[in-house]
């Protein structure tokens, strides 16, 4: 589903996000990718979907390389994978049922099968009640379910999330796993960046621990640990 | 152009309610996008009516400009016919018109009074020819080749007063055309940054947009059908206005200038013919500005 060869990203400003990344993960995985602030998650993860193109190595996306893909095709590349922002990136004006719908639109689905989809996804992330309300009434979490509900709602292959537990409280965190793994039990692919060590150790999964932009260690059923 | 042409309709009439739902939204810029556009196409219209009229006044004055060939007094009927002829074969001759030596007198007699009305009895002057270029401009180099010819006495179309003329015509057209140019884009740099600041507002949409999946197309459409429509709604006034001024101002001077030289051009192709470029050069300026804004942000 995803293999990295050798990538290398260097920033423009110096700093090596990406030193020799080597990785397979296959279909219908579940991946956490843990380290320190700064050790290259977030670009390992934006190189995915190609927000960010590596310097150097190859990336392929279900056997698709990204370094030959033009810039007309990237938006069919992103319509297979759902993103999670770490910031959500809901749209303010547009209210919870409005947002997931919006991700429909883009694609040019049929009204019929956005109203369907969209109903159906707002069901599984517990938000049926609250489908005409804002973001700015939502809750952190809600806001965060809101955000999975747009990325899972076209279906994707796979499921990238940054940080999608980041400042959340327990409870709600562990609601939000509960999301991803109903999701990763229909065969999506989920790769997951996180900070939380109790999910990671408890949720056993695959996990890949990024240090100075390097993969230094990949481990399934890992658990969170890295100092030692 | 594939978005174009997998595009549905479904798409397209979607991208058209987004295009007046955002107008509506960013109420403001879309009235301050819109003013910018009718002042600056108001001033545009105003001048290409002044320029298109003062063009015609010196058509007026150019195409007035003739040759007047004076023959010799000695020469015979005959002899003056021939050079008529000859000098109609001249290439670039537009019209030779004859007035006989006494055609002449009688203008003279006109111009300086009754006395001289005794000339009659022995009539100084020669037959006349009066010769009109085809192109204006050519009146020099002809004058010059019909005063090599046999029987003529003078040949005279104000040297030197003429190339001056066509000298001031040439610059103070170009200088027109030169204005019209920096008000244009003058207009075009201050539309397009009024709408890039609405679009940088919408940054993060686009952003998402991209990021969900969306083609370049999808986003710009709907953007491009704002500038067009800002560019409709910001020509409506300068086209009413310009229409109106100049059909008032045409009643009002035409009549006082039947006997003149200076025309106004006529209304009715005129001002349709203007009004059509200020409807253009809106919705160019609208889209080019759009275009020019959405750019930045389609690079995610």
């Amino acid at each position: 589903m995803i293999k990295m060869k050798n990538v290398y990203k260097k920033y423009p400003n110096g700093v090596v996000a990406a030193n020799g990344i080597n990785i397979d993960i296959k279909r219908g995985e579940f991946v956490y990718v843990v380290g320190p602030s700064g050790a290259g998650k977030s670009t390992f993860i934006k190189m995915m979907y190609r927000e960010e193109t590596p310097t150097s190595g190859q990336i392929f996306i279900d056997g698709t390389d990204l370094g030959t893909l033009k810039n007309k095709e990237i938006p069919y590349l992103r319509r297979q994978i759902g993103v999670v922002f770490q910031d959500f990136k809901l749209l303010p004006r547009l209210n919870v049922y409005e947002n997931v719908a919006f991700a429909l639109e883009v694609i040019e689905e049929t009204p019929t099968e956005i109203r369907k989809k969209v109903t159906d996804v707002l069901a599984l992330v517990g938000l049926s009640q609250k489908a005409r309300m804002f973001p700015n009434e939502l809750s952190g979490g809600e806001q965060q379910r809101v955000s999975i509900a747009r990325s899972i709602v076209n279906e994707p292959k796979m499921v990238i999330a940054d940080e999608p537990t980041g400042n959340l409280d327990p409870d709600t965190s562990l609601g939000i796993m509960n999301i991803f793994e109903k999701i990763n039990n229909r065969g999506t692919t989920i790769i997951m960046a996180t900070h939380n060590k109790d999910i990671v150790n408890s949720i056993r999964h695959r996990v890949l621990l990024v240090e100075g932009g390097m993969i230094t260690r990949d481990e399934y059923e890992g658990v969170y640990s890295y100092e030692g | 152009m594939k978005g174009f042409t997998v595009m549905k309709g479904r798409t397209l009439s979607r991208h058209f309610r987004e295009s007046f739902k955002s107008l509506g939204r960013n109420g403001w810029m879309t009235f301050a996008s819109i003013s910018a556009v009718a002042v600056t196409l108001l001033l545009v219209g105003s001048f290409i009516v002044m320029m298109m009229n003062l063009n015609k006044m010196a058509d007026n004055i150019e195409n007035d400009v003739e040759i007047k060939v004076v023959a010799d007094a000695a020469a015979s009927n005959a002899a003056v016919k021939e050079l008529q002829e000859k000098v109609e074969k001249i290439d670039g001759v537009a019209s030779v018109e004859f007035a006989s030596r006494e055609d002449e007198l009688d203008k003279v007699i006109k111009s300086y009074g009754k006395e001289l009305s005794l000339y009659k009895q022995s009539n100084p002057l020669g037959d006349a020819l009066y010769v009109k270029a085809v192109d204006p401009h050519n009146t020099a180099a002809i004058a010059k080749k019909i005063d090599t010819y046999e029987y003529t006495d003078e040949v005279v179309y104000g040297a030197g007063k003429v190339e001056k003329l066509f000298n001031v015509v040439k610059i103070s057209r170009n200088v027109g055309l030169i204005l019209i140019l920096a008000l244009l884009f003058t207009a075009m740099f201050l539309i397009s940054n009024t709408i890039r600041l609405t679009i940088i507002a919408r940054g993060r949409e686009i952003e998402i947009m991209k990021l969900v999946g969306a083609t370049n197309n999808f986003v710009r459409i709907p953007f491009i059908l704002e500038g067009i429509w800002l560019g409709i709604f910001g020509s409506i006034l300068p086209m009413a206005g310009v229409a109106i001024a100049y059909q008032q101002i045409h009643a009002y001077w035409q009549p006082k200038l039947v006997n003149e030289m200076f025309q106004l051009l006529d209304p009715v192709p005129f001002i349709i013919q203007v009004d059509g470029l200020l409807l253009f050069m809106g919705v160019f300026i609208g889209v080019w500005g759009s275009l020019m804004s959405v750019r930045k942000f389609l690079k995610v």
